[in-house]
């Protein structure tokens, strides 16, 4: 395959930044979307040109590590995967490709398509946790039966990874989604049951702080998120909320 | 330097007892006096950061990635297991003690290994306490599957997904203690060198990642917990990011490295499509508790097969060599890794591999699909004999259990692996060398930990299916936060570590010059170009089947490329500023030191041991003919190299192992 590639260029958060083209030939379409980045990174590097940044780690889905808005949609154009694990065999030969960072005031640029998601990791600091010490004392594992289908339910929330898909294709850049995710888990837990006052007032608050937008249902994050995170953990991180508020 | 293993005496069982009975604890005024660095975040490093946290000790964390919670702990798909005997099997925790220390072909510590599997039920207790949501059946208690090696369903699981579960349980801890301000948490910073003052570990040199500014810190004990070194193979199932400079560094500055060729070589992976490839990615072992492995009986179907006229789904069942429960009736697919994978080369060699590149065979669900769907009908009272209906019932069942691997696979190959097996080959996953450590998992430098897959000590020559979870917590949150005590109370009255002591200036400068080497090399070829050549040597020479000849030619091999990278390598940008190529370069220079070492091990290891295949110690005749011969006269010892310059000056330093309450013996899976 020969493609155009687009790819948004910053040298660093200051710069302002900017498209620049790219030809890429022989791609193989059996090549992973990041694989085609590697090839395009090498020719850059040995003819003496600064390759292109961008995040990347297990390559297999489960990291959250990369990161690209590709073509207008977090993690390109199919649905329920990384951008890790998209293959070229996606696009069309001659396509042109345009690949840009998530952009959102919360996650700003640290270079090319590197951005800074460390105010995911300050709303969990706040509340996203069980407030037990480790001492292997706690009560059996199975002292306490969980019903099956909160089971599955709280798993299904947990498996947010945390990429910041659905913060990138929110028209008001909220982290909704991704906290509502945290607090379902918990919520849905007998044992998160003691601390989900604060959680929730404490993670909801941290969220705001750090300039993540509101949430007005839309859905976009649902239908981007690779997990398949569903809208129903916002609605019941609004009905925690509400409930917290009401105590508080 | 002798190796002291520190193990306490007394019977196996009253070992780790009577150990923290005795040992030397810290008030918590004064660990509020104490410093302690961790490097890394995975299971073991989280997990250790957190509980030091908690017990009141000032934690340092680091991690190269951008968030602690993207460790590669958070890739483990398949299981963890403990000795709960929660499904009334059998299990004990001599049992588990049992099934690993054979399961790594008597290569492994016993005392570590007993304690390990006596730490396993906390685990599970602890775990469920944060909040992981671990599998349950519709009891509402916890469901079990079975792993390779073992005949008992032990493992405890999470989907497909159980790393990424235990992990952001140790994130979520580790978040509790950087929210009170007990642990300061440093992302994107790589960990460049140990500093030694006195002798002890008292600091480390690291890199700010965005900024690349070189940084000194200080503590009372530095800990590792900084994964494995699969990643010398260049293909491997490790993240891209996953390396061995914090371990090689620690080696290079008096840390014994011990097995280094002792590597984990996983059956189920995907094949390999192209020279484009960047990762490999496993396939979970879990679904060996379902999926059954073969290749056709006869080479015409082979050639059909590859040919794309004949669908592997239409040969006839008569036809199909389940190579694995012909060979091990006992196990079938459920045999350990080591033993899958060789059986898998077997058969390819032999010319029965699937794929264009010869190098697959099939892993088949068609059958578990009718099981359960059978299973399904009969407990709704529908027609157990309408084949349409029992595989859609079925499908729907495997898919719960493994559907995010199925996602996987379909997303990567390009077919569907509901309707047609999926192929799969073996590829590197998982280092059971590593840095030497003692009963305290304390490295042979004092003051330096190991922990994890960092280190060497439980998994012998082959690591069993479920358990590197089970390891990496159980030494976080349950073994180092007692042993380390034991050495910190020593420093009470130490005060703060200054990082203006020459000690730290030296280590800074050598830091400071090798990058400056780099970026300034005017070379011609990237990191990535380097790194392949090394993949290739590694594969080819010191992978699956090992001998003398190919040994010694990797030897020579590597020692030149590490060579001509010195010379020829091109690292573009400054150190100013984010510089991914620059962390690589660093990265792989010790990759290609770590390399020759490791052939070096394995060419002075006569013998075939765990995931050890040396063409030359086969079992010649008998029921095992063909299978791997250990050498327990010569070579039950652990060989802990110690750092003399070049890897070929390593020096050799021997541990011999004691088995007092596990009887030696050939591993038999038939």
């Amino acid at each position: 395959m020969n493609l155009t590639l687009k790819i948004w260029r910053q040298k660093n958060a200051s710069d302002k930044g900017k498209m620049v083209d790219y030809p890429i030939s022989n791609i193989s379409p059996d090549m992973s979307f990041l694989e085609m980045l590697d090839v395009l990174n090498n020719e850059l590097i040995e003819k003496g040109e600064e390759p292109v940044s961008f995040d990347h780690d297990c390559r297999e889905g489960i990291c959250g590590s990369c990161s690209l808005y590709i073509n207008g949609e977090a993690h390109g154009p199919d649905r329920l995967i990384t951008t890790c694990q998209l293959h070229m065999r996606t696009f069309k030969d001659g396509e042109t490709i345009t690949i840009e960072p998530w952009r959102a005031t919360a996650f700003p640029v640290i270079k090319d398509l590197v951005v800074d998601r460390t105010a995911f990791d300050r709303i969990q600091h706040a509340g996203g946790f069980i407030s037990v010490n480790t001492s292997g004392n706690t009560i059996d594992a199975n002292a306490i039966p969980v019903n099956k289908q909160d089971a599955d339910d709280a798993f299904s929330a947990a498996t947010c990874i945390g990429c910041g898909a659905c913060v990138a294709s929110c028209k008001n850049s909220s982290a909704m989604l991704f906290v509502g995710a945290k607090v379902s888990q918990f919520a849905l837990l007998p044992q998160g049951q003691v601390e989900a006052t604060d959680r929730v007032l404490n993670m909801v608050k941290q969220m705001d702080e750090e300039g993540f937008g509101n949430c007005t249902n839309t859905g976009a994050c649902e239908v981007e998120c690779p997990k398949g995170i569903s809208l129903e953990n916002i609605a019941r991180m609004n009905t925690e909320f509400l409930k917290a508020s009401l105590k508080g | 330097m002798a190796l002291d293993s520190k193990i306490p005496q007394g019977p196996i069982a009253d070992k780790w007892t009577n150990y923290k009975n005795h040992i030397d604890l810290v008030n918590p005024a004064n660990k509020r006096n104490i410093d302690v660095i961790v490097v890394g975040t995975g299971l073991a490093g989280g997990s250790a950061a957190a509980t030091l946290a908690e017990l009141g000790y000032n934690v340092k964390a680091f991690c190269f990635q951008d968030s602690p919670r993207r460790a590669h702990s958070i890739a483990a798909q398949g299981g963890i297991n403990a000795a709960k005997n929660y499904q009334g099997d059998g299990d004990s925790t001599y049992r588990l003690f049992y099934d690993t220390v054979k399961g790594g072909d008597y290569r492994s510590r016993e005392a570590n290994v007993y304690r390990l599997a006596e730490v396993s039920t906390n685990i599970i207790d602890q775990c469920v306490a944060q909040g992981v949501p671990f599998a349950r059946e519709y009891g509402g208690l916890l469901d079990n599957r079975s792993f390779g090696g073992v005949l008992v369903s032990r493992t405890f699981y999470a989907a497909g997904q159980t790393g990424q579960q235990l992990l952001l349980g140790a994130y979520s801890a580790m978040n509790r203690q950087i929210g009170r301000g007990k642990i300061k948490m440093y992302n994107r910073h790589e960990m460049l060198d140990v500093v030694k003052v006195d002798g002890k570990a008292r600091g480390i040199i690291t890199r700010n990642l965005i900024t690349g500014e070189i940084e000194r810190h200080s503590a009372h004990a530095v800990v590792l917990g900084t994964g494995g070194y699969g990643n010398v193979f260049f293909l491997s199932t490790n993240a891209m990011g996953s390396n061995v400079t914090a371990a090689w560094k620690a080696h290079k500055r008096g840390a014994y490295f011990a097995n280094p060729c002792y590597t984990q070589i996983h059956p189920t992976c995907i094949p390999v499509s192209g020279d484009h490839q960047s990762k490999l990615t496993l396939m979970s072992e879990s679904l060996r508790n379902d999926g059954r492995i073969w290749v056709p009986k006869h080479m015409k179907d082979v050639e059909a097969i590859k040919a794309g006229t004949l669908k592997p789904k239409d040969l006839a069942e008569s036809d199909r060599d389940y190579y694995l429960e012909r060979r091990y009736p006992a196990f079938g697919n459920l045999v350990p890794r080591d033993v899958a994978s060789r059986a898998a080369k077997e058969r390819c060699d032999a010319g029965y591999g699937v794929n264009a590149t010869g190098e697959a065979v099939f892993l088949d669900f068609a059958s578990a699909i009718q099981r359960y769907g059978k299973e399904a009908a009969h407990v709704k009272g529908l027609n157990e004999n309408d084949t349409a209906l029992v595989t859609k019932l079925g499908q729907e069942i495997i898919k719960n259990k493994y559907g995010n691997l199925f996602q996987m696979y379909e997303k990567i190959v390009d077919q569907d692996p509901y309707n047609t097996p999926m192929m799969i080959y073996p590829a590197v996953h998982y280092t059971m060398g590593g840095i030497w450590v003692d009963y305290n998992l304390m490295t042979s430098v004092p003051g330096l930990y190991a922990i994890g897959e960092a280190n060497f000590s439980d998994h012998g020559a082959n690591r069993l299916g479920a358990s590197a979870l089970m390891q990496g917590l159980a030494d976080g949150y349950f073994v180092l936060p007692y042993t380390i005590g034991d050495y910190l109370s020593d420093d009470i009255r130490t005060g703060p570590i200054s990082t203006e002591t020459k000690e730290f200036e030296e280590a800074e400068k050598e830091v400071r010059e090798r990058i400056e080497f780099f970026v300034n090399n005017e070379g011609s070829h990237s990191v990535d170009y380097f790194h392949k050549k090394l993949g290739k040597i590694m594969w080819n020479k010191v992978g699956m089947s090992r001998n003398v000849q190919g040994l010694t030619e990797a030897i020579s091999e590597i020692k030149a490329l590490r060579e001509e990278f010195w010379k020829d390598v091109r690292v573009p940008g400054t150190n100013e500023e984010f510089n991914e190529e620059l962390a690589k370069a660093g990265r792989v220079a010790d990759f290609l030191e770590l390399g020759e070492l490791f052939a070096k091990d394995a060419l002075n290891r006569e013998e075939s041991c765990g995931g050890h295949f040396r063409e030359d110690s086969v079992e010649l005749d008998g029921e095992q003919k063909g299978e791997a011969l250990r050498d327990d006269e010569n070579y039950a010892y652990v060989a802990a190299w110690e750092y003399k310059g070049e890897p070929s000056d390593a020096v050799l330093h021997k541990e011999q192992l004691e088995f007092n309450d596990i009887e030696l013996k050939q591993r038999s899976y038939k």
